[in-house]
């Protein structure tokens, strides 16, 4: 337990270390791309999970993402003026779920708080995954492959086709998220990509993703985490030592889809806008590739890969071969470190050669 | 509806729903004999169809095809033999990264090497506005291509693996690796070959529709998906199978217009296979107890 909390501990530090010395040396710029990396790292520890300890993959969980990104941005943006007088609003108004304002033309502006919107759509993701998870969770292999890869491809169709949505261009000028209003002399805590913010932000999504790394871990340690990796090993075995199968991976299955729309609705708010390529399949594609290439079980290492990959595409280091590289670390880490990054041991390499020079000594 | 209507949409539908069929039968030949989904089956696609159209230039139509199809084959023994023959009883989710990353890789070199431009094979008689009258219903002579191309591939398909020596080591690689090694079947050169022949068929694919469909760098991703889904709805390893369930899918994309607006087609579509899915498992024409036979 106590190393535990210390790799945390050593996490934590390393996350103000880079913030002070991205301050000191006036590189601040690098920020916003850890904050992004840290959001998506959210959406893949999730997927990790499900992937890794119950065994079951989904390539549709940017489908879960843009859930929870579109519906934020779509009930923080539209206009619900012309409803009004309806009942409905009259009600979500007296709860405090919507706000009135101007947009930029000084026309009055009646939309949801971006709490209440979060909530929504925290809460749509979720009874989505449980519903489709019911039917999809029963399949096996490929075919549980195809029917996620079916369900992204579904959202990201419904969120190009839709007028509601955005259509190709998505929804822009989302306005930021207060999480915690201004008391006092601390200011609010915003979520948003205002420059003024960026280092609040960036520590904003790092807590998140470390509250939800925590979360995970307590989760894996749990009677859950066991019986998870049970269904891992053998689906009949657990079930025949009493352990809901259908329940467990159900259970996971919503979980890595809410963390996903979490990571979709910040994003959202820090970007200030959602376009359709974040629900691509290539997008759900990447995510299970970022699973694969960390070593699946393995929460660190995916949270390593996770972040530094992404942050290395978002930054643009490799330029117009940002995808052709992105492939060929897939491949290479695939081959020659199937069971992920973190499983390379170079101390055993060195051994081995010097066993092998002995040997033909 | 109209009868001429209806026919219509039938004859669209069964021209893509063929074109998904016989990706997805490059899908299942590789299954058979590996067991894993190779998700660069739809780069085969492209690659035929961007191979013959830049040999077009230097040969003659038939010869071109023929050059891509032959080239396809070559990348495609090759990259088994390079990145999948030597591993030592890999893994199922393993290959499936590979074959992921490998299909980036070779989209990312076809934008190097092609650029984005969108190109097509002119048509092999006449040109965009022939058509023929069939009982009232209008096509293009394409469409009677890719129909005599395809079924012919999946005829002597079937001939292949039912009657050629060859063609039964590999049925015998697919039904029991290790018996198949008993029998003294090298199952390593049937894996080669099985990427040989379903990069073969993928590229061959890729040059009859070219002309209907375009060719561009990134035009295998959609068509593999399809593929895929159509190859799961028609149960794994089963070709005719795979062929029904692609005149479904065309059909029911075909169809579909005429209901909802074009950008919901494939929403609709999919949803409909997910719901067949979800009352058949294991694909309309597949059995559950081969699957469970199955690793992955």
């Amino acid at each position: 337990m106590a190393r535990k909390s210390l790799v945390l501990l050593s996490l934590l530090v390393l996350v103000i270390g880079v913030q002070l010395a991205t301050s000191m040396t006036s590189t601040q710029y690098y920020l916003t791309q850890l904050t992004m990396s840290a959001y998506y790292a959210i959406v893949v520890i999730g997927l990790s999970v499900l992937m890794g300890y119950a065994g079951q993959i989904s390539i549709g969980h940017a489908g879960f993402f843009a859930i929870g990104g579109y519906l934020s941005a779509a009930l923080t943006t539209h206009n619900l003026i012309q409803f009004q007088e309806s009942g409905v609003v009259k009600l979500l108004s007296s709860l405090g779920m919507i706000v009135t304002g101007q947009d930029l033309y000084g026309e009055e502006l009646l939309v949801f708080v971006p709490w209440a919107a979060c909530i929504v759509a925290i809460i749509t993701a979720g009874v989505i995954a449980f519903v489709l998870g019911i039917p999809v969770l029963k399949l096996k292999g490929h075919y549980l492959a195809m029917a996620t890869l079916g369900f992204g491809i579904i959202i990201y169709r419904i969120a190009l086709a839709s007028e509601y949505f955005g259509e190709a261009d998505g929804i822009s000028e989302v306005p930021g998220f207060t999480i915690f209003p201004a008391l006092g002399d601390i200011g609010p805590v915003v979520v948003s990509g205002d420059f003024s913010g960026r280092v609040q932000n960036y520590y904003i999504a790092w807590c998140m993703l470390i509250i939800g790394l925590i979360l995970l871990q307590n989760l894996i340690n749990s009677r859950v985490g066991r019986a998870l990796r049970s269904i891992h090993g053998s689906e009949e075995a657990a079930e025949a030592m009493g352990v809901n199968t259908a329940r467990y991976k159900l259970y996971v299955f919503v979980l890595s889809a809410v963390y996903a729309a979490i990571a979709g609705v910040f994003l959202t708010h820090y970007n200030g806008g959602i376009g359709p390529s974040e629900a691509s399949v290539m997008k759900s594609v990447r995510y299970v590739a970022l699973v694969a290439v960390g070593g699946m079980a393995n929460l660190w290492g995916v949270l390593i890969m996770g972040v530094s990959l992404t942050f290395l595409s978002l930054r643009g280091v490799f330029g117009s071969y940002d995808d052709a590289i992105f492939g060929v670390i897939l491949i290479m880490i695939m081959l020659f470190a199937p069971e992920g990054i973190l499983s390379i041991k170079l101390k055993g390499l060195f051994f081995r050669k010097n066993i092998r020079a002995k040997q033909e000594a | 509806m109209t009868s001429d209507l209806f026919f219509q949409f039938l004859f669209a539908g069964i021209t893509y729903g063929i074109m998904y069929g016989i990706v997805a039968i490059g899908f299942n030949i590789i299954y058979n004999t590996t067991g894993i989904i190779n998700f660069a089956q739809g780069e085969f696609v492209m690659l035929g169809g961007m191979l013959s159209i830049s040999l077009l230039t230097v040969l003659p139509l038939p010869l071109a095809i023929a050059g891509a199809v032959l080239i396809t084959m070559l990348i495609g023994a090759l990259i088994e033999i390079v990145f999948i023959r030597w591993l030592e009883s890999p893994s199922v989710l393993r290959l499936i990264i590979i074959t992921i990353g490998i299909s980036i890789l070779i989209r990312e070199l076809a934008l190097h090497i092609w650029g984005e431009s969108v190109r097509s094979l002119p048509y092999f008689y006449g040109n965009e506005i022939t058509s023929i009258e069939l009982g009232g219903v209008r096509i293009s002579p394409q469409v009677l291509w890719v129909l005599g191309v395809c079924s012919i591939v999946v005829a002597a398909l079937s001939v292949f693996f039912k009657v050629t020596p060859l063609g039964r080591e590999m049925r015998a690689c697919s039904a029991n690796r290790k018996a198949a090694i008993l029998c003294g079947i090298n199952t390593r050169n049937m894996v080669t070959f099985s990427f040989m022949l379903s990069a073969g068929i993928g590229a061959l694919a890729g040059c009859v529709m070219s002309p209907i469909t375009y060719t561009q760098y990134d035009s295998g991703t959609a068509l593999a998906i399809k593929g895929f889904t159509v190859a799961i709805l028609g149960g794994l390893g089963n070709s005719i199978g795979a062929v029904a369930a692609g005149l479904l899918l065309g059909c029911l994309e075909a169809f579909s217009v005429s209901v909802v607006p074009l950008a919901f087609q494939d929403a609709i579509s999919i949803a409909i296979l997910l719901v067949i899915l979800f009352v058949k498992p294991h694909g309309i024409f597949g059995s559950s107890e081969a699957a469970r036979l199955k690793e992955f």
